[in-house]
Parts: C-alpha cells; sequence; structure tokens
C-alpha cells in the first residue's frame, strides 16, 4: 500500500499506461516540460518525448479534434482541457463528433480516447476556473463520464478507461488534488466503469455524492453519527455515466431514504436524473421524498472567500439536509 | 371484527354534539359512507357516515342525548356477530383508518399516552382534515403484512408512521406470535383446574358477568328558563306558543350579547352604482357560460375587503389588551334561511377573482339554505356583510357578528335623482350602511373605510 | 508548370484517361437519378456533386487508393466510386435502406464512410473534419507511416475555427495533408463575397505558414496535375498544402434549396459551357480517345450500372427498427451497465 494524494494518483498512472501502451499520447496545453498547470503530467515529457506528449496550441476545438482523428488512426489519445471551464470551444467536436462516430457509422469508426479536465471550485478561480461541467455530456449518448475523488478511484478508473473503445470524460476535482491522500494498492487493480462504492455504511439514510460533495458528506455523516446516532450510508458514484443505479437502489432498499449531493448548479445536474429514477422505479420503497442539494443556480462559483463557501457543498450544509432526511 | 362509530368533532372549538335522529335500526344493513345518524351542535345539523360496511349491531346513545366527541355511541359489525365485550367508552379520533375491535384483543382504547399529536391547527385556520402521512414504502408494508397502521406507534415527523417504525411493529408482531398463547385460549378441558377439591359453596348473591356496558342515560336538556306564568289567555285574545328553535334561541342569544359586548356607532353613505351595473351586464354571459350566475355580492366582497385593506382596524377583534388585526380576509355573508339568518364564512375572499367569488358565494349561499352548511364554515370570519337591501331595506343597522369590529350592510338599490356636475342625473345608488364597534373605531376611520368602499363601487372597471 | 516540364498527368495511360471520363460519367449520371428519385418522392434528400466531376476524379486517381486517408467533402461522389464504393452502396444510402455500408441508415445521403478504403465517416456540421484529418495525419507522422491524409470541404467550410485551427496544426507539424477546397461560389445562397475578404481560399495558406494553390477545378488534368504534386510532396514529407479547386456549383445546394432566389439562370447558363465532362470530352476528342461511338459505350455502361442499383435500392427493405438502439457503445468488459441503462 502506498499513500498518494489524488494528484499522484493521476500522474502515476498516467506515466504507468504510456509505459503499458505505446499507443497512448498525451495532449494539451503545457503538458510537456511544464508537466501541466498543476503538474498533472510532470515527467512525462522527459520520459516519453515531444512524440508522445504534445503541446498544442492554445485551441480547445483542435484538442480534441486533433485526438479524434489520431484515434482514428491507431492512437488512444488523452486529451487535456487545462479547466473544465474551456471544453466549451470544443463542445461540439465532443457532443457531435467523438459522441457520435461509432453510431454514425454503425461501428466502423470508434474513437478510443481520454478527455481530463479538472473542475469544481475551493481554489478562489472565479466562475472561469471553478465550473463543474459534468451534466453537459452526461446527457449525451456516446460518451462515458467519470468523476472518482480518492486516488485508489482515480488509478483504478484510468487504467479501465484507457481500455474502453469509446471517449471517456474523465473530471479531476481541483481542490481536492493535493487535500484528499488515500491508500493505493501495489498490486495491479482496474476498476470498472458503472461501479459506485459504499464509502461508508449506515442504516439510516443514504447519500449519493461525487467530487468535494462526497468528503464533505462523509465529514457531516461522521458527525452526525457521532453526535446524533444518525447513520448515513454513503455511495461515490464514481462513474456519472454508466450510472450504478444496482448499488444505489440496493442501498435504498435498505433505509427508504436518499439524498444526492453534488457541487454542480442544481436544476439540471446529475442529481435531478438520479431522482427522476428513483422516483420512477423505486416509488414504493420510498419513506420520503428524494431530496437533493447541489450547488445554487448562478453561473459558478463566485471569487470572494465568503461566496465560495456559500456556493460549495460544505459539511454544514450536508449535515443539514441529511438531518431533515433523517427525521422525515 | 366489529368498527366502533365515535361521535365525531364537529368544529374546532366544538366538543360534543347532539343526536338528533339515527337514520338506521339496530339491524339494519349499512354501507360504508351511507348518512347513519344526524347530529347537532350549535347551528348546523350535520350527517355522520357510516365509517364501514356491514350491519348496525347496537345503538349505544338514544336520539336526544349529547356526549363528547370521541364517544363511542355505536357499533357496526357482520349480522349475527356477537357483541364486543370490551367496548371502550371513547376512541382517539385522530387515529388513521377505522376503529376495530375484537373480540379477544384486550380492551384497548388507543392510547392515552398519544402516539399521534393532535391535528394541528394551521395559523390560517385551516384545520388539516387527514391524518398524519404514509409514505409508498409503509403503505405497501402495512399492506403485505397486514397491518392496521393506527395501532402503530408513529416516531416520524408529523407523529407519521416511518418505515422503522413499521419494522419494529413487525418484529413484535413476529415475536408475539412465536409466544404460546395465553392459557384462556385453550378450551376449557385442556385448561388446568386450582387444583383445589371441595372449597365452601357460595350462598351470597352472584356477582352478574360482565355484559355490555350500558350507556349512562345522559341527563335531559335543562328546560327553558322558566317565563313568568302568564294568565290564562282572555276570550278573543289568542296565543299561539311556538317553541324556540335552536337556531332562533342561539340567534337570540348571539344578538344580546352582540350588542352588549360591542358600543355600535353608525355612519352611512350611498353609493352610485352605475358602472357596477355595467360590468356586470357586460360579463354575465360570460359567467354565464362557465357555469356561474353573476350576482352583486361578489362585487359588494371585493369593495369591502378594499375598505379593509385601507382601514385594517376594521378587520380586527377586540381583546382586553390589545387591537388583533388579521392579516387575512374572512369575509361573513348573512344568508336568510328558512327559519332565521346564518353567517358562512369565506375564507380568504381577497384570494378570489370575481369570477372565483362569485362561484364561491352562490355555492355558499345554496348550501346555507339547504342546511349543509360545514361547521367550520360557521366560524373564523373576520368582517361580515349582510345584503339587507333584498327586501327593499334602504338602509339599517344590522348587529355585529361577534367577535367582528363592524359589519357593512347593503341597502337596496334604486334608481334616484342625483345631482352630478350642477346637472341632473339618473343613476342606480344604493346606501351603504357600516356599524362598527367604537371600542376600536372612530368616526374618521370609519368614514374611511366606508368612503373606500363606496369609491372601489364607483369606480369600477369596465 | 510550363509546356516542357513534364506534369502527372502525363503520366496517365489512355486507359486511366478513359477510366477517368467513365467515372465522370457514372457519377454524374447517378448523381442526375438521384435528384428524380428524390423527385419522385422515392428519396427524402439528395446533396449533388454535379459540376465538381473533374476535382472529385483528379483527387481519387491521385491518392493512394486504401492506404492514403480520406474524409470527403459531402458532394465527392465521384472520388467515392474511385475509392470503392459501388452505385449500388450510393442508392441505398440514398434511400435508407439496409445494406447501407455508410451508416445502416442512420445518416443522411452523401455521408460517406467506408471503412476498407479509408474513407473516414461524415458528419453534417461542415469544417470538423479539418482538424480531425490534421490529427489521422499527425498520427500518420508519428507513426512512420508514408500515408497521406485528404480532407474535401467547400469554401464556405473555411469561414469556420475548425478550419484555421486545423491548418495552424499542419503548418506547426509540417502533416502530411492535403486540404482540398472545392470553391463553387456559394455557401447555399451566401457568395464567396460575402464568405471571405481575400480573393482566393489559398490566399489563406500563408496565415498558417503552409503552400497554397489554386487550379481550375473544372480542368480533370490541370487538377489531377495539382492533386498528384501536393499528395506526393506531403508523402515525402515536405508539408501540407491547401487547394483550392475552382469550380462551380450549377444546381441547387441541395433538394431541399431554391437557388432562383439569389443567382440569376444567366449566371448558370454561362457556367454550363464550362461542364467539366464537356471540357473532358473536348480534350479526349483531340486525343482521339473518345468519338461519339465510344461516348454511347460509356453512357451504355453508366446507364446499366445506374439501373441496377436503382432497382437494386427500391427493393431493399429498411433496417430493423431496433437496430436504431444499438452501437451507441462498444462492448467492453471493463463496462458494467445498471438494469435498464443500457448505452
Amino acid at each position: 500500500m502506498t499513500i498518494k494524494t489524488n494528484l499522484q494518483a493521476v500522474r502515476d498512472t498516467l506515466m504507468e499506461i504510456m509505459e503499458r501502451y505505446d499507443n497512448v499520447v498525451v495532449m494539451g496545453e503545457d503538458v510537456g516540460p511544464r508537466g501541466g498547470v498543476f503538474q498533472a503530467t510532470r515527467g512525462l515529457y522527459e520520459r516519453f518525448g515531444p512524440e508522445r506528449v504534445i503541446d498544442t496550441p492554445l485551441a480547445e476545438l483542435s484538442i480534441v479534434a486533433v485526438a479524434i482523428g489520431m484515434a482514428l488512426n491507431g492512437y488512444h489519445p488523452i486529451a487535456e482541457i487545462q479547466f473544465a471551464d474551456f471544453i466549451f470551444p470544443a463542445f461540439n467536436q465532443i457532443v457531435n463528433e467523438a459522441a457520435r462516430y461509432r453510431y454514425r457509422s454503425n461501428g466502423a469508426w470508434p474513437v478510443p480516447m481520454i478527455i481530463r479536465a479538472p473542475y469544481g471550485g475551493g481554489v478562489a478561480g472565479g466562475l472561469y476556473h471553478s465550473q463543474s461541467v459534468e451534466a453537459f455530456f452526461t446527457h449525451v449518448p456516446g460518451l462515458y463520464v467519470l468523476a472518482p475523488s480518492t486516488p485508489k478511484d482515480i488509478v483504478g478508473l484510468l487504467r479501465a478507461a484507457v481500455q474502453v473503445p469509446d471517449p471517456v470524460l474523465f473530471f479531476e476535482h481541483k481542490r481536492l488534488y493535493g487535500l484528499v491522500k488515500g491508500e493505493v494498492p501495489e498490486e495491479y487493480y482496474e476498476i470498472r466503469l458503472g461501479e459506485a462504492d459504499i464509502k461508508r455504511q449506515g442504516d439510516d439514510i443514504t447519500v449519493v455524492a461525487y467530487g468535494l460533495a462526497l468528503h464533505e458528506a462523509i465529514k457531516a455523516a461522521d458527525k452526525l453519527s457521532e453526535q446524533e446516532g444518525i447513520e448515513a450510508e454513503i455511495i461515490d458514484l464514481r462513474s456519472l455515466v454508466p450510472l450504478d443505479l444496482d448499488t444505489i437502489y440496493e442501498s435504498l432498499r435498505k433505509t427508504s431514504k436518499i439524498l444526492i449531493v453534488h457541487e454542480d448548479n442544481q436544476t439540471g445536474g446529475w442529481g435531478a436524473e438520479i431522482a427522476a429514477r428513483i422516483a420512477e422505479e423505486m416509488f414504493d420503497w420510498l419513506d420520503a421524498p428524494v431530496m437533493r442539494l447541489g450547488g445554487p443556480d448562478v453561473p459558478a462559483v463566485p471569487y470572494a472567500p465568503p461566496f465560495e463557501k456559500w456556493f460549495l457543498p460544505t459539511a454544514d450544509k450536508i449535515e443539514a439536509k441529511m438531518r431533515e432526511l433523517a427525521e422525515y | 371484527m366489529a368498527i366502533l362509530v365515535p361521535m365525531p368533532q364537529l368544529g374546532e372549538s366544538v366538543v360534543e354534539g347532539t343526536i338528533n335522529r339515527w337514520l338506521k335500526k339496530e339491524g339494519d344493513p349499512v354501507e360504508k359512507l351511507e348518512p347513519l345518524l344526524e347530529v347537532a351542535s350549535e347551528k348546523v345539523d350535520t350527517e355522520i357516515p357510516a365509517p364501514a360496511s356491514g350491519v348496525l349491531l347496537k345503538i349505544l346513545v338514544p336520539e336526544g342525548e349529547t356526549v363528547e366527541a370521541g364517544t363511542v355511541i355505536a357499533i357496526i359489525g357482520q349480522p349475527g356477530e356477537p357483541l364486543p365485550t370490551n367496548i371502550p367508552k371513547k376512541v382517539d379520533l385522530h387515529a388513521v383508518g377505522a376503529h376495530e375491535i375484537t373480540a379477544e384483543a384486550p380492551a384497548e382504547p388507543a392510547p392515552a399516552a398519544e402516539a399521534q399529536p393532535p391535528t394541528e391547527e394551521k395559523p390560517d385556520g385551516k384545520r388539516r382534515r387527514r391524518g398524519p402521512k404514509v409514505t409508498p414504502v409503509v403503505a405497501r408494508m402495512a399492506a403485505e403484512y397486514g397491518i392496521d397502521l393506527s395501532k402503530v406507534k408513529g416516531t416520524g415527523k408529523g407523529g407519521r408512521v416511518t418505515k422503522k417504525d413499521l419494522e419494529a411493529y413487525i418484529k413484535q408482531m413476529e415475536a408475539a406470535k412465536a409466544a404460546p398463547p395465553p392459557t384462556e385460549e385453550l378450551p376449557p378441558w385442556e385448561q388446568p383446574g386450582s387444583g383445589q377439591l371441595f372449597q365452601p359453596s357460595k350462598w351470597e348473591e352472584e356477582e352478574q358477568p360482565p355484559a355490555v356496558e350500558k350507556p349512562k342515560p345522559a341527563a335531559p336538556p335543562p328546560p327553558p328558563p322558566a317565563a313568568p306564568p302568564s294568565p290564562p289567555p282572555a276570550a278573543g285574545e289568542e296565543e299561539v306558543v311556538v317553541p324556540l328553535t335552536r337556531m332562533r334561541r342561539a340567534i337570540a342569544e348571539h344578538m344580546s350579547r352582540s350588542v352588549l359586548t360591542s358600543p355600535r356607532a353608525a355612519t352611512f353613505m350611498e353609493a352610485d352604482l352605475s358602472r357596477v351595473l355595467a360590468h356586470r351586464e357586460a360579463h354575465k354571459a360570460a359567467f354565464a357560460e362557465r357555469g356561474v350566475r353573476l350576482t352583486l355580492t361578489p362585487y359588494f366582497i371585493m369593495a369591502t375587503i378594499a375598505g379593509l385593506k385601507a382601514v385594517p382596524e376594521a378587520n380586527a377583534v377586540f381583546r382586553e389588551d390589545a387591537i388583533v388585526l388579521k392579516k387575512y380576509y374572512h369575509i361573513g355573508m348573512a344568508v336568510a334561511v328558512p327559519d332565521g339568518l346564518v353567517v358562512p364564512v369565506i375564507r380568504h375572499a381577497d384570494e378570489y377573482s370575481l369570477l372565483g367569488l362569485a362561484r364561491k358565494v352562490n355555492e355558499v349561499a345554496e348550501r346555507a339554505r339547504a342546511g349543509k352548511l360545514l361547521p367550520d364554515e360557521l366560524s373564523g370570519s373576520t368582517f361580515s356583510i349582510t345584503n339587507h337591501g333584498v327586501f327593499g331595506s334602504l338602509f339599517g343597522l344590522p348587529i355585529i357578528n361577534q367577535p367582528n369590529v363592524g359589519i357593512l350592510g347593503f341597502g337596496a338599490i334604486q334608481k334616484r335623482v342625483v345631482v352630478i356636475e350642477d346637472a341632473i342625473a339618473i343613476r342606480p345608488m344604493i346606501y351603504l350602511s357600516f356599524v362598527f364597534d367604537h371600542r376600536v373605531l372612530d368616526g374618521a376611520a370609519a368614514d374611511k373605510f366606508l368612503a373606500t368602499v363606496k369609491k372601489t363601487l364607483e369606480e369600477w372597471e369596465e | 508548370m510550363t509546356k516542357k516540364q513534364k506534369r502527372p498527368s502525363d503520366e496517365l495511360s489512355d486507359e486511366q484517361l478513359l477510366e477517368m471520363y467513365y467515372y465522370m460519367v457514372l457519377s454524374r449520371k447517378l448523381d442526375e437519378r438521384m435528384w428524380v428519385l428524390n423527385r419522385q418522392g422515392k428519396a427524402p434528400f439528395h446533396i449533388s456533386g454535379i459540376g465538381h466531376e473533374a476535382i472529385q476524379v483528379a483527387q481519387g486517381f491521385a491518392m493512394r487508393k486504401g492506404h492514403d486517408w480520406y474524409f470527403p467533402h459531402y458532394r465527392d461522389i465521384a472520388t467515392c466510386l474511385i475509392l470503392g464504393v459501388t452505385p449500388r452502396h450510393m442508392m441505398l444510402a440514398l434511400m435508407g435502406k439496409e445494406g447501407d455500408i455508410f451508416s445502416r441508415g442512420r445518416q443522411m445521403p452523401e455521408h460517406f464512410s467506408y471503412k476498407p478504403a479509408k474513407i473516414v465517416s461524415v458528419s453534417s456540421p461542415v469544417a470538423t473534419a479539418i482538424p480531425q484529418a490534421a490529427g489521422t495525419a499527425l498520427a500518420s507522422k508519428l507513426q512512420g507511416k508514408d500515408e497521406v491524409t485528404i480532407v474535401g470541404f467547400g469554401e464556405g467550410s473555411t469561414s469556420e475555427g475548425d478550419f484555421h485551427e486545423g491548418l495552424n496544426w499542419a503548418g506547426i507539424h509540417k502533416l502530411p495533408i492535403v486540404f482540398v477546397c472545392q470553391n463553387n461560389q456559394y455557401a447555399i445562397s451566401v457568395p464567396v463575397s460575402k464568405q471571405m475578404a481575400v480573393e482566393n481560399v489559398a490566399d489563406r495558406a500563408v496565415a498558417y505558414g503552409i503552400r497554397g494553390v489554386v487550379v481550375d477545378g473544372n480542368d480533370i488534368l490541370a487538377s489531377y496535375d495539382v492533386m498528384k504534386e501536393a499528395i506526393e510532396r506531403a508523402r515525402r514529407g515536405e508539408g501540407p498544402t491547401l487547394v483550392e479547386a475552382k469550380t462551380y456549383r450549377p444546381v441547387p445546394h441541395s433538394t431541399a434549396d431554391d437557388d432562383r432566389s439569389y443567382r440569376s439562370r444567366e449566371e448558370v447558363e454561362a457556367w454550363k459551357k464550362r461542364d467539366p465532362i464537356l471540357l473532358f470530352e473536348k480534350v479526349l476528342m483531340e486525343r482521339g480517345l473518345l468519338d461519339e461511338a465510344k461516348k454511347q459505350e460509356v453512357l451504355d455502361r453508366v446507364m446499366a450500372q445506374v439501373e441496377d442499383a436503382v432497382d437494386y435500392a427500391l427493393n431493399q427493405p429498411y433496417p430493423p427498427v431496433e437496430s436504431a438502439a444499438q452501437g451507441v457503445f462498444g462492448d467492453s468488459p471493463l463496462v458494467k451497465w445498471s438494469k435498464g441503462v443500457k448505452g
């Protein structure tokens, strides 16, 4: 067992993947000698050279498009979008092209690639360095969307993602890069896409979360357990698409009460789809309304520290919501 | 399994009811929700529907008697079913589901330690009519296990039965099933005796076996206060003694009390109804198409509310230490009924559109005349109006409907000659009579109120 | 190029020249029939390559079939026929029938895709393929293969950001790629004068540090010369070329377009005189390779193909409806789908 931060998990796994597979290339702005603005690709350029670690022009559209072209011609590119907030110039290429290539060619042209992007707030990033953008992509058939939040999960999922023959969006919460440390097994393992993980067991309520919200939810759950005897079961989604409804439903059968927490704006966030599915398919198991706690519906996380605290899914907010659910 | 029929609670503050008339005899078949008996409180008669289908096994409280809400007054069961021996006197009216009673279960009045809190009165005066919430999973499990939720202690919000409560109950149930049955269940020849032979025989009067508890006869209604004996009628001076109806008695009592309570003053104004009448003409047909007959009452109510908003003290209650201004508008509307007068209340009258108000007014008036008002509809007004003009009265001095602070009378509409800008005109005019409690309102305020009502009517938008 | 220099088209044999002519006629006649089928209500949509046959056949002959990568322009019927797509394929796609190799009825017609010939699936948003083609070319270069990527588009596409980003990459990395712009003067109804401030699309090449060449897109041999040179330069590692083939679209943008609102009939008639097939027939006749009898022979051969393709496609069923729900994702043992949440 080694202890790694989330960032180390990303970097080490990229290194490992580049070693294992000759056709993996990493491309993005500043990924080469600079090692990435978050240092996620540090050391790769020195080890693998400019033909496998490519510094791109400042052009998200073609970062993704060129990656698509390479994926068509034998490579499994891992493209980096420097901040998820800047993914939108590439939106057309991701949604209209990468997601659709296989389907529109009846299977002739699959696009095996990964697009990595740091997301989320809590780093004084303001409106354009803090966004959560997963909801735009979870909606599109043809894209896998992953958001692991611990080192062990990052390693396992990234190893699996690079073997999947379709486009994968891999979101990494930037605040958690250095803050979250965890154990990573020495022996090789993979985590399948579409498998959620129960991070904390409990009988009273189920809480579904990912990203920063996951860690804050665990804090809240520990407090509620110690002080009020409320035992929350916390499910870390890890994969947004595919969505692990099996695990969610099994927990719901036990607790009959569920809260979905995410940092992204609440309206139309991925939690809305999960809530709708539960209401449709698990109605007879509910002992309380399905609850959500998402970010306020303002255009992303404002800069000033009080604003950040207001926006982000902090433990106190989650605790209050969890209590409300438990007491229903 | 027999079902207990309790005396219902007929209104927020009504704690008892009188049985006017049983609509079924003992032994009659009964359908669930079929009217079973007539019950009266203060001013209103209500029919009580049967809570279950079956046969009316026993009437426990006869006609004419007055009992507290919750008292068991009858039992419904299957034909030929023996009466249970352990009928409780009262049941908890807030329990969910029918009040079942089984012969072998120990006498189980609904738990005195209230598992469920009494129905809350919400701040706006609305009374929750349903029982506590039943969530999908609880409903499903209760159905699967055949559990009567009223028997389960609820620890959830508002006293509801949660899934955990139900699970605990089921666990208990199953544990109880596993336990050996009490010895009384065994047939006599399998029950052991005391083992003692030749005990002295009893020579005293034996106690009778416990029978169905006979209800104590209720005290007869108090005789009316004795009037001084009147001399026998002389020849040619005939008299007819008309006994006071309940309603007459109530009206008499209320009117006397009202006059004694509020020092009254009055102010009068007249209003030109041309615009209102024109509006009515223009919209009558459209409203009729929607099934609503458009009378002048909704206009009057809306104008009254405008006045109340301008003078909040008119929509208030006098208390020893304060005047309580009501921020909601429940308008009492006097309606003449066959043997007197009732003042049904339209709650939140300010929230209706003209169409909605017209519809509501008609509907309430109809039910008032048919005697089908609900107890709650007769109380809670914050202000009252009376259309005394329908019978030709021009202006009047109505009695304040306590605890309101004023009452507004609308007189007959008459085409009169009026002077407008020094010219003679003929307009449909109406006198507005405002009687108010001078403890709360002074002349200036009263006039401001009435002037606003007048202005609202006169400036009605086409 | 002067007469003295050997031109690539000089290397073409007589058979090849006649084959080129055949493909021009085949493409034209298939195309014309597709218009008819649309007007007959048998095909919901068609977008045409009429008038573009010279540059299309030229580029088809200039690239190495099955070796080079090709991102088609949606008008490139002729090029695809040369690379191995059959008239039957074209008709099946036109009608959306089972057997459609482009997309099994999922895409509109002329959204070519044919993996054996490295024809990459076409999508509707224009210019998106340009930077993708740069990616494919980069992959070829990194793998040390001598593949060239050819990507085709109209002049309207050169206004999209994708175009500029693709050329930028090609210039930075000196990619083995040929960008082929078929400038037919109109992007639906918008004339070139409203589309760009430069005289020629090829003038833009210098902005990206690459080579730009203008050619008469209706002169098949001139087009072949330019294409052959560009492709071989790329193959030798000498970098990308932006080829602008000036041509004209004598027909409306598609079967859904009415072009009377934005251009005059005189203009169209003038261009018809420069019909690429007419021009090539003149050349072939001058060389004694074509006469009326030969023309008829080619026409008969072509029409037989056309009729066969139409009959065949008309008699094919549509793909089963259930097939539309399949194939969003590939299968993978590393992906777990919960109940009912199948991609």
